[in-house]
């Protein structure tokens, strides 16, 4: 027992210098609901970096800041992306590429842009930038210029607000204290949403740390949803007796109102 | 007002859904189109997707249509008789346009043959409709030089067989035309993914021979059935009807198609052809120019299975 307490403090000893901080955060929520009158959302990331005596910065400037990048990604889904191209005169769509899974939102915020804090590697490494996120494995297979159509898919989402990368937007305060804004778009998709916090210093990841944010239906969204992809029949039947009943009365209220 | 669609999963303006219901729903009862050739492509526009626009689209015309029909039931402006003969042929037309749909997906193209024929066929009908009702009007204001229409093909369909007297179209015909107009309208309609109202209307006027007045009400008639009967079809296999989308297109659409009903009847015959080829033309010339010109985004993301 003593030689087992004896061989973890020296574990610790050795190891505590190597990954000296530790990375807590939390969500300001960890659940989404959407309603009827939902029109985007608002979620805050924040947390603190636990220091050992080592690592408490004691003098400023600091020599080796702290750095720190959020994620959010959102689930995974299968996408194809199609080119259009002139035939005979007309645009058509001539080639497609499907890819295997891209995120349905994306956003990273860090305190600097990416380059400057982290290396080419450590970025590939746990999969941080945009077109990292994106799982391709067999485009190339697809088409000859398959990057062209996995750059398409960045552009069309960036555009949409889907994507995006920024920097500064990570406030980290006295190299403890870090919080950052998300805005989620009202067209949001539901499913688990992943937030991933990494603590970076010299360009290298030295902590992170992962929550999962739900993003789920409720209320009538909910039992709409449920209804149609459960109860396919009577959905449909429901959806023609609702057409026909309001045609119905459109066209009652419309001979009361002329008094014929 | 924002909402959120259930199954479309995009938030967008219940006011502009309502605007959108409205202006289509006067359309569709003035001409007796469905309306799903316009409606389809302003769904796409404000970012619904592709394939819960057209199904909940099905569902809208429902709607639409049956209000249409009351209103011209009262009229008696309907031949119900003509309107469940063209709808025999329609099915018969509708189960072969699936089977040339399916023929044509394995051959692969089959977006680029939708986006022709939309073409090709709103610009004849269109084409043709507008020439002709244009020469109407002329006629008809100058009555001098007015000429009695040749009765084309008169006598020859009255040698088919089969004979049927249509009361409300004041027609004694073989069942045989109509029910040919039917399949090749329920074939169009099954590969192009629309009513065929817009086909079907010409086809009457100038096929059949039957009067303005009593078209558009027999065009709705038929309608409610074809689109019934897609939008099951649509919410059992691909589960895209978007009921909340459906509600709030259909309020603006009975509302309008009343409104539409109204117009009609006080306007002229020759004057709604003019306006509904205008019309045709229209989409057609929008259509036409999507092909020819280069769009600004040569990339599209669709989701995997359906159809852009």
């Amino acid at each position: 027992m003593i030689r087992l307490a004896a061989l973890l403090v020296t574990f610790l000893g050795l190891a505590l210098p190597a990954a000296s901080q530790e990375v807590v955060a939390d969500l300001s929520q960890r659940r989404v609901s959407i309603t009827a009158s939902f029109s985007g959302s608002h979620i805050l990331v924040f947390g603190a970096v636990k220091h050992t005596p080592e690592s408490q910065p004691k003098s400023y400037p600091v020599i080796n800041p702290l750095d720190v990048v959020i994620t959010v990604s959102g689930p995974l889904q299968p996408v194809t992306i199609r080119k259009k191209d002139r035939r005979a005169g007309i645009w058509i769509n001539t080639e497609a590429v499907e890819i295997e899974a891209a995120p349905t939102l994306y956003k990273i915020a860090s305190t600097g842009p990416l380059e400057e804090i982290l290396t080419e590697a450590e970025i590939q490494r746990n999969r941080i930038s945009v077109p990292l996120a994106i799982r391709a494995p067999d485009a190339a297979e697809q088409s000859e210029d398959a990057e062209a159509f996995v750059e398409a898919l960045i552009r069309i989402r960036e555009a949409d607000g889907l994507y995006r990368e920024k920097p500064h937007t990570v406030h980290l305060t006295d190299q403890t204290l870090f919080r950052a804004e998300f805005n989620l778009p009202a067209n949001l998709v539901e499913g688990e949403y992943t937030v991933r916090i990494f603590l970076t210093r010299e360009q290298a990841v030295v902590a992170d740390y992962t929550r999962v944010l739900r993003v789920r239906k409720v209320g009538i969204e909910r039992w709409i949803f449920t209804l149609a992809q459960e109860q396919a029949l009577l959905y449909g039947l429901l959806s023609l007796a609702i057409a026909i009943a309001a045609g119905w009365a459109a066209s009652a209220a419309f001979r009361y109102a002329r008094g014929s | 007002m924002q909402i959120y669609l259930p199954i479309a999963e995009v938030s967008v303006s219940a006011f502009l859904l309502l605007g959108l219901g409205g202006l289509v729903g006067i359309l569709s009862g003035m001409f007796g189109v469905g309306g799903g050739f316009l409606m389809t492509p302003l769904l796409f526009f404000i970012g619904i997707p592709p394939a819960v626009a057209v199904a909940t689209e099905a569902n809208q015309i429902v709607a639409s249509s049956f209000s249409g029909v009351l209103a011209h039931l009262r009229k008696k402006t309907v031949d119900i008789r003509m309107g469940i003969v063209l709808q025999i042929g329609g099915l018969i037309g509708a189960g072969l346009g699936v089977l040339v749909f399916n023929f044509l997906k394995s051959q692969g193209q089959v977006d680029l043959l939708i986006k022709l024929s939309y073409v090709l066929f709103l610009g004849v009908v269109g084409g043709l409709m507008f020439y002709e009702s244009i020469g109407a009007l002329r006629r008809s204001r100058n009555p001098a030089a007015a000429a009695r229409p040749k009765r084309r093909q008169r006598g020859w369909v009255h040698t088919w067989p089969l004979k049927m007297r249509f009361r409300a179209s004041g027609l004694y015909i073989s069942v045989i035309p109509p029910i040919l107009v039917g399949i090749c309208v329920g074939i169009l309609a099954a590969i192009m993914g629309v009513g065929g109202g817009f086909i079907m209307v010409p086809a009457m006027i100038y096929i059949l021979g039957m009067p303005t007045k009593v078209v558009v009400g027999t065009s709705l008639f038929q309608i409610i059935l074809v689109t019934a009967f897609t939008t099951l079809l649509h919410a059992t296999t691909n589960h895209t009807v978007d009921m909340a989308l459906a509600v709030l297109l259909l309020i603006g659409g009975v509302i309008g198609a009343q409104i539409g009903t109204q117009i009609g009847t006080k306007l002229k015959a020759e004057q709604l052809r003019v306006l509904l080829a205008a019309l045709v033309l229209l989409v057609c010339g929008k259509l036409a120019a999507d092909l020819l010109l280069q769009p600004a985004e040569l990339y599209s993301i669709g989701t995997v299975g359906g159809h852009s």
